[in-house]
């Protein structure tokens, strides 16, 4: 019989080791020429991100970015609508109209992300706020970010804007050292991000990114205290990326005292001795979830490539629901 | 009784926010105060929390809209005026106008933009900025040039399916007066002949339609029979009234109060000289604003647009070939 702590942990771990293979898939893929496009990685932010999935419910709301494929797991999507957006299947969520990172079923409370950051923020603010106008209570909403993307304009306008209306916000930031190849001394001046939080009027959360007991733990009270009605809540995860900014990228930039530092711990091994030191598991079954999660990756990926891309011939070309208001003029 | 196009559009969101549950307004001021030119006057008192102030976050507010409207929610945003949409483009652009093509979940938004030249407005409070919007795949643009279709075109794009962006020129607001409001209207997407005449064809919309036809009127006196086409909505732009009415003048002037590169008066040449050249019995023209910001100096600013006498002028110089 499991313990009440350990049945979560071992949930979020199984959820972390299959965003990381799927991850290392696409990686396989892409070098092998196979995706048209970029691939972006979450290496080393599982635990943050998978913390934030589950710690969100159905009918909340979830804008994870481009690092989030654990919370995207934990959160409900499944891994055939992943695999379908970067193979580019017809079949998938985005049609071949959008690709990789960018995919999402709004309908089902998850955004397809724009790649301008910061934009999502307010989209889930508006979604909150609908909530509340059609009187659903207990609802929350997370929208995760880098530490690049908290220079932008809409960052601040949303997270003000969030505040003001006191929305269950959860605002995630996977402080991860790097914008691309952006130390954070060129992006902020504050000592540290989470300090911001005053200036804004919300809640305030640090974490280890490393540590999945911490996070879970911290990201779960900072959901816990949005859906009670606390109004907004800024988490702050440290960590250090693990991959470059995408697949194109060696990242060379980022000095090995860093990543040989704590910060540059990976969470998932270190979430993986935890579990087998506390003797929650076992190696054996370790090794089962991993072949089960390389399996189901490996059909999904068999299924994708078999099914058809986008006919440009049988593509509507119009950008609009009112199809009555379609120019039918050459253009 | 009279009203005018601000309190038509006022009376539409009045309209609006009575008959569906889902509107709510959103923008600087518009609550309590009743908004920068009043035109959401009394209705946060008649309609509690669905008429709410913003802070001042373009960008924001219209993220806010759209989060809002996948929820099946109906927002109206009112920008305090169409200068500082530039600040919200990005979301409408790039989040709103591209999320039914992507996703297939339509994005039901209306953002209203107090917009063009009155007289001491300035470079950052008079711009005609239709054209910026036009240009993006998955967004209406509607200008309204009258009274009755500031009121049925903004009932209508309520009702809408699609982002809209409703532009309502700052001039006719309290300008222009009608007896009553509309039972029935013209549907968007169809433009119409505010004057028929049959030796110039001149395209316009939004304010610019009453200089034209100030001009015809002048020009009739010359012995000129000028037909006006008001576009009513510049996208979706109804090409075949447009090209009916070439077909009856055989001339062309179009006239915008927005700056010339690459707008609808633009467009809309290109349209006539690919599709219809063989209408045409003399180069087609177009009037637009100067292309410099708009000056503040009323000297200066009656010189920057168009107006009934340059129009006129305009277009003495096509019928004279
Ligand atoms: C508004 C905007 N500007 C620039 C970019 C290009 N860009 C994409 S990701 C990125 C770096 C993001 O860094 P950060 O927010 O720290 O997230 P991380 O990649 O480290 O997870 C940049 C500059 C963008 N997508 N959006």
């Amino acid at each position: 019989m499991l313990q009440p702590v350990t049945e979560p942990q071992l949930a979020a771990f199984r959820l972390m080791l299959r965003a990381r293979l799927l991850d290392d898939k696409f990686a396989a893929l892409y070098r092998a020429g196979k995706i048209h496009g970029g691939v972006f990685l979450g290496r080393g932010q599982e635990a943050l991100s998978v913390s934030v999935g589950l710690s969100l419910r159905k009918g909340d709301v979830f804008a994870p970015l481009i690092r989030d494929a654990a919370g995207r797991l934990a959160f409900g999507e499944t891994i055939l609508d992943a695999v379908r957006t970067y193979l580019g299947s017809s079949l998938g969520p985005m049609r071949g109209r959008d690709g990789n990172v960018h995919r999402g079923r709004p309908r089902d409370g998850l955004l397809p992300m724009i790649s301008h950051l910061g934009a999502m923020i307010s989209v889930v603010n508006g979604m909150l706020f609908a909530h509340r106008l059609k009187k659903i209570s207990g609802t929350v909403g997370a929208a995760c970010l880098g530490d690049g993307a908290t220079s932008t304009g809409a960052f601040h306008e949303a997270l003000n804007q969030a505040a003001v209306e006191k929305l269950p916000l959860l605002m995630v930031v996977a402080d991860n050292q790097f914008a691309y190849s952006t130390p954070t001394s060129r992006q902020f001046a504050c000592d540290e991000l989470v300090d911001k939080a005053a200036g804004y009027g919300v809640g305030a959360h640090s974490v280890d990114a490393t540590d999945l007991t911490a996070c879970l733990k911290v990201v779960g009270t900072a959901a816990a205290r949005a859906r009670a009605g606390e109004g907004p809540q800024l988490i702050v995860a440290k960590l250090l990326r693990l991959c470059g900014h995408g697949e194109h990228d060696d990242a060379s930039y980022i000095p090995p005292e860093m990543k040989n530092s704590t910060l540059g711990r990976d969470c998932l091994k270190v979430a993986e001795e935890y579990l087998l030191q506390q003797k929650w598991t076992d190696a054996a079954t370790l090794a089962t979830w991993r072949s089960e999660a390389i399996r189901e990756i490996e059909d999904a990926v068999a299924q994708a490539q078999r099914e058809p891309g986008p006919d440009p011939f049988a593509e509507k070309w119009n950008a609009i629901a009112s199809e009555h208001l379609n120019e039918t003029h050459p253009q | 009784m009279s009203l005018t196009y601000l309190d038509a559009i006022r009376e539409a969101q009045a309209h609006a926010l009575r008959d569906d549950p889902r509107v709510f307004i959103y923008g600087q001021d518009v609550g309590d105060f009743g908004g920068a030119f009043k035109a959401t006057k009394n209705l946060a008192k008649e309609f509690p929390g669905r008429v709410l102030d913003s802070p001042i976050s373009e960008d924001a507010m219209v993220g806010l809209a759209v989060g809002a409207a996948i929820e099946g929610m109906r927002p109206i945003i009112e920008m305090q005026f169409a200068d500082f949409s530039t600040v919200g483009f990005n979301q409408i652009v790039n989040q709103a106008a591209t999320l039914f093509w992507r996703t297939g979940v339509s994005c039901p938004i209306t953002v209203r933009l107090p917009f063009g030249g009155t007289s001491g407005g300035g470079p950052f409070h008079s711009q005609c900025i239709e054209a910026i919007y036009a240009h993006y795949p998955g967004v209406i643009v509607l200008t309204p040039a009258t009274v009755e279709d500031a009121y049925s075109m903004l009932l209508e794009a309520v009702a809408l399916d699609d982002p809209v962006v409703f532009c309502e020129h700052k001039f006719l607001y309290r300008h222009l007066k009608a007896e009553k409001l509309p039972s029935e209207a013209l549907p968007i997407g169809k433009a119409r002949i505010a004057r028929e005449g049959r030796d110039l064809t001149v395209v316009t919309y939004s304010a610019m339609v009453h200089e034209a036809l100030e001009a015809a009127t002048e020009l009739s006196g010359e012995g000129w029979e000028i037909e006006v086409v008001d576009l009513r909505s510049v996208k979706p732009l109804d090409t075949d009234t447009i090209m009916a009415s070439v077909a009856r003048t055989g001339k062309l002037l179009c006239v915008g109060e927005a700056w010339p590169w690459g707008g609808v008066t633009a467009e809309i040449i290109a349209r006539v000289a690919s599709e219809g050249y063989g209408l045409l019995d003399a180069a087609p023209q177009r009037l637009n604003a100067k292309d410099t910001p708009v000056p503040y100096h009323p000297n200066l600013w009656t010189a920057h647009r168009p107006t009934a006498v340059s129009v006129a002028e305009a277009a003495r110089k096509i019928l004279r070939q």
